[in-house]
C-alpha cells in the first residue's frame, strides 16, 4: 500500500492521511479478528478448567466451527456476488436424504451415491441462480421457495419409500468406500497415537480402548473446512474470477458495462453454495451413519450470520472469506463454550442476536468509511 | 474543414424507431480521428439513442454506419468495445466499494501463472493504475484506495483513462460533466483535452454549450431526432448553438425575458 507510492510524488493536500487505525478498520476481517480474540479471552478466563481447552474439548468446538465454516464459505462468496441462498439448510437435509436413499434403498455403492448427490444438488443450485437471473426476482424469495420445496421432498421421500423419516445403515453400506472415506474418515491417526504415547494428549485409562488417545485423528470435516476456506480466499482475492465476484455484487450494471459476465458469475456462486451444503451433508451423513428429515434446519441463517460477523455487507460487493471463517469459529466456540461453562444453552440464541446486530451496525459504519459517504 | 481524412466513424441518415416512436429521424455525423466532436442536444433530442446506436446497443432501423471506412454491424456492445469504441457512462462506470486498481482492470484482469493456476497480477495492476492516474493528475493514496472516496470528476477521469489504456480509438462520453461542480468539470474537460492529444477521437455528449465550446473541435446539434448540421470551432457563437439546441424562436423570446442570462 503505502510503499507503492514513490517519494517523488507530492501528495494532494485535500486528501487527509488516514490513520492506521482507520486503515485497519476498513479491512473486512477486522470484526472477525477482534471478535475471535474477545471470545477466546472470555472462555480462557471463565471456562479454562471445564475441559474446553484439553484435546477433547478443542476437537469438540473445532468440529462445530468447521461445520459452520463449510457453509459459510459458500454463503460468503454468494453474498459478495450480491445474492442470498436461504435454501442451504434444506439442501443439507435433502442431500443427506438422497444419499441415504441411493445407498440404502437402492443399494448403490457409496461413491456413486455421493457423486450423484453432488450432481443433483449443484444442478438445483444452478436452477436457483438461473431463476434469479432470468426473472430478476430477489434471490431472497426464490431461495425461500426452494427452502420449502427441498424440505418438503426431504420429509416426503423417506416416508413414501421407507415409511420412516430417518434412514440409517449408511455406515455399513459405505464401509471401506474410497469416496465415503474422504468425507467421514479421520486422518493423522498415527500422529495422535504418538502424541498419546508421549503424554502430550490424554489417553483412555480404562475400558476396551485403554492406552489409545482420546482424540484419534482429525476428522475429514475439518480438512474440508480448511480446504474450502483456502480455496475461497484465493479465488476471491487472487484471481480474475474473484474480481468478477466483487464486481457482480458491487454494481451488476457497471460490471456488465465493463464486460464482466455477471449472470455466469452469479449462477456459479449459487452452484458453489449448493456444493458447500452438499459437502456438509455428506460429512454429516457419514459421521452419523444416518440421514434425517430434520437435518440442517436453520443452517442458512447460521451461515449468513457467520458471514456478516466476518465483515461482509448484506448488500454485496464487499467481504472476506477469512472473515467468514472467523465468524464461523466465533459461532462454534461460543456455542460449545457456553455448554462447557455450564451456561443455559438457550442463551446462545440471545448472544447470536446481539452479536448479529452489532456486526451489521459495524459493517454499515465501515461501508461509509470506504465509500466516503457522509 | 479537413474532409480529406477518412472519418473513423461515419453515420449516414440513421433512423431508429421504437414501435410508433421515432427516436431518431435522420442523423448524419462524421467523427474524425483525434478530434473532439461535441454532440449537443436538449433533453429528449435523441442523444442517448444516438450513442447507443453508435456503441452497438441498438441496431439502426435505417441508415448506414461506417467504421474506418468499412460498413459496420455490431451485434452487441462487446463487439464495439473490441473494435475500439468505448462508452463511458455517467454513473454506471465504476464500483465504489472496489479499489481503483480492481476497477481499472475490471473485465480486463491481467494474469500471471503460478504453478498450474492463473492468478490476478495485482502488482502489475497496481503499478499501471498508479502510473495512469499520475498521468491524469490524480494523486491516489494507493492503488487499493476505494473508488468511493474519489470525487465524481475523478471517477470520470479514471473511467476515461481506463478506456484509453485498453485501446479505445473512439471514446463516447455520455454527459460526463452534467452532475459535476465547476472545479471537477474543469478537470474532466482537461482530461478530454489530454486524451484528444493522444490521437483518440472523443464524442462528447452534453447539453451545456460552454462545456462544449471549451474543448470541442466540431459541434453537431441534435434536435427532435434530427441533426441540424455540423459547425467548426470558431464559425459559430455560443448563442447560435443554444438557439439551435432549443429550437429557435421560443428560446429567443425566453432569453429576452430572462435578460440573456441562460
Amino acid at each position: 500500500m503505502a510503499q507503492a507510492i514513490p517519494p517523488a510524488e507530492q501528495s494532494d493536500e485535500r486528501v487527509k492521511d488516514i490513520s492506521s487505525f482507520r486503515k485497519a478498520l476498513i479491512r473486512p476481517e477486522l470484526g472477525g479478528i477482534v471478535g475471535t480474540m474477545a471470545v477466546f479471552t472470555f472462555f480462557l478466563l471463565f471456562a479454562f478448567d471445564s475441559g474446553m481447552f484439553n484435546s477433547q474439548g478443542v476437537m469438540n468446538w473445532s468440529i462445530v466451527s468447521a461445520q459452520f465454516m463449510i457453509i459459510a464459505v459458500g454463503a460468503c462468496l454468494l453474498m459478495i456476488a450480491g445474492e442470498f441462498d436461504l435454501s442451504v439448510g434444506s439442501m443439507i437435509g435433502f442431500a443427506g436424504m438422497i444419499i441415504a436413499i441411493f445407498t440404502v434403498t437402492l443399494g448403490w455403492p457409496a461413491w456413486m451415491s455421493i457423486f450423484m448427490t453432488f450432481i443433483i444438488c449443484i444442478a438445483i443450485g444452478g436452477l436457483n441462480g438461473w431463476i434469479v437471473i432470468r426473472t430478476g426476482l430477489p434471490s431472497f424469495i426464490v431461495t425461500l421457495a426452494f427452502l420449502f420445496i427441498l424440505r418438503g421432498f426431504t420429509i416426503f421421500l423417506p416416508q413414501v419409500i421407507e415409511r420412516k423419516t430417518i434412514i440409517g445403515g449408511i455406515k455399513d453400506a459405505s464401509e471401506g468406500d474410497w469416496l465415503a472415506g474422504m468425507f467421514g474418515g479421520k486422518i493423522f491417526g498415527g500422529l495422535f497415537t504418538w502424541l498419546g504415547d508421549i503424554g502430550a494428549i490424554a489417553t483412555f485409562e480404562r475400558g476396551s480402548r485403554i492406552g489409545e488417545p482420546v482424540v484419534d485423528g482429525i476428522p475429514m470435516l475439518i480438512i474440508w473446512a480448511i480446504g474450502l476456506v483456502i480455496f475461497g480466499h484465493i479465488l476471491l482475492t487472487k484471481t480474475k474470477f474473484g474480481n468478477w465476484i466483487f464486481a457482480a455484487g458491487g454494481d451488476a450494471e457497471a460490471a456488465r458495462n465493463s464486460g464482466v459476465p455477471v449472470s455466469r458469475v452469479k449462477i456459479m456462486m449459487f452452484m458453489f453454495s449448493a456444493f458447500c451444503a452438499t459437502v456438509f451433508a455428506v460429512c454429516q451423513v457419514m459421521e452419523f451413519g444416518s440421514a434425517g428429515a430434520d437435518r440442517g434446519l436453520l443452517k442458512e441463517f447460521e451461515a449468513i450470520i457467520a458471514v456478516v460477523i466476518g465483515g461482509a455487507l448484506l448488500t454485496g460487493g464487499y467481504g472476506s472469506v477469512l472473515g467468514a471463517a472467523l465468524g464461523a469459529l466465533i459461532f462454534g466456540v461460543v456455542q460449545q463454550g457456553l455448554f462447557f461453562a455450564g451456561v443455559e444453552s438457550s442463551l446462545f440464541r440471545v448472544f447470536l442476536g446481539v452479536i448479529l446486530l452489532f456486526a451489521v451496525i459495524l459493517n454499515t459504519y465501515i461501508r461509509r468509511i470506504i465509500t466516503g459517504e457522509r | 474543414m479537413n474532409t480529406q481524412q477518412t472519418p473513423i466513424i461515419e453515420m449516414k441518415n440513421i433512423e431508429k424507431h421504437f414501435g410508433r416512436v421515432i427516436a431518431l429521424a435522420g442523423v448524419s455525423v462524421e467523427i474524425h480521428p483525434g478530434e473532439c466532436h461535441c454532440l449537443l442536444g436538449d433533453n429528449g433530442a435523441g442523444k442517448s439513442t444516438f450513442i447507443k446506436t453508435m456503441s452497438g446497443v441498438h441496431k439502426p432501423t435505417q441508415g448506414e454506419i461506417f467504421f474506418e471506412g468499412k460498413p459496420m454491424h455490431f451485434e452487441n456492445p462487446r463487439d464495439a468495445i473490441e473494435a475500439g469504441i468505448a462508452t463511458v457512462h455517467q454513473h454506471l462506470a465504476m464500483i465504489p466499494l472496489m479499489s481503483v486498481s480492481r476497477n481499472f482492470f475490471m473485465g480486463n484482469e491481467p494474469e500471471r501463472r503460478f504453478g498450474p493456476m492463473k492468478l490476478f497480477d495485482h502488482d502489475y495492476a497496481n503499478q499501471v493504475t498508479m502510473e495512469e492516474m499520475r498521468k491524469m493528475g490524480i494523486n491516489l493514496r494507493g492503488p487499493d484506495q476505494a473508488v468511493g472516496t474519489l470525487s465524481g470528476g475523478e471517477r470520470q477521469t479514471v473511467a476515461i483513462a481506463r478506456a484509453v489504456h485498453f485501446g479505445a480509438k473512439v471514446l463516447i462520453l455520455d454527459e460526463p460533466t452534467s452532475a459535476l461542480g465547476v472545479r471537477q468539470t474543469a478537470n474532466v474537460l482537461a482530461t478530454i483535452d489530454k486524451v484528444r492529444k493522444q490521437g483518440v477521437s472523443v464524442v462528447f455528449i452534453t447539453h451545456n454549450v460552454r462545456h462544449a465550446l471549451a474543448v470541442g473541435d466540431r459541434f453537431t446539434v441534435l434536435n427532435r431526432g434530427k441533426t441540424l448540421g455540423t459547425a467548426v470551432r470558431g464559425e459559430i457563437t455560443p448563442e447560435e448553438l443554444q438557439d439551435m439546441m432549443a429550437g429557435g424562436q421560443e428560446m429567443v423570446a425566453l432569453e429576452g425575458s430572462l435578460g440573456g442570462t441562460v
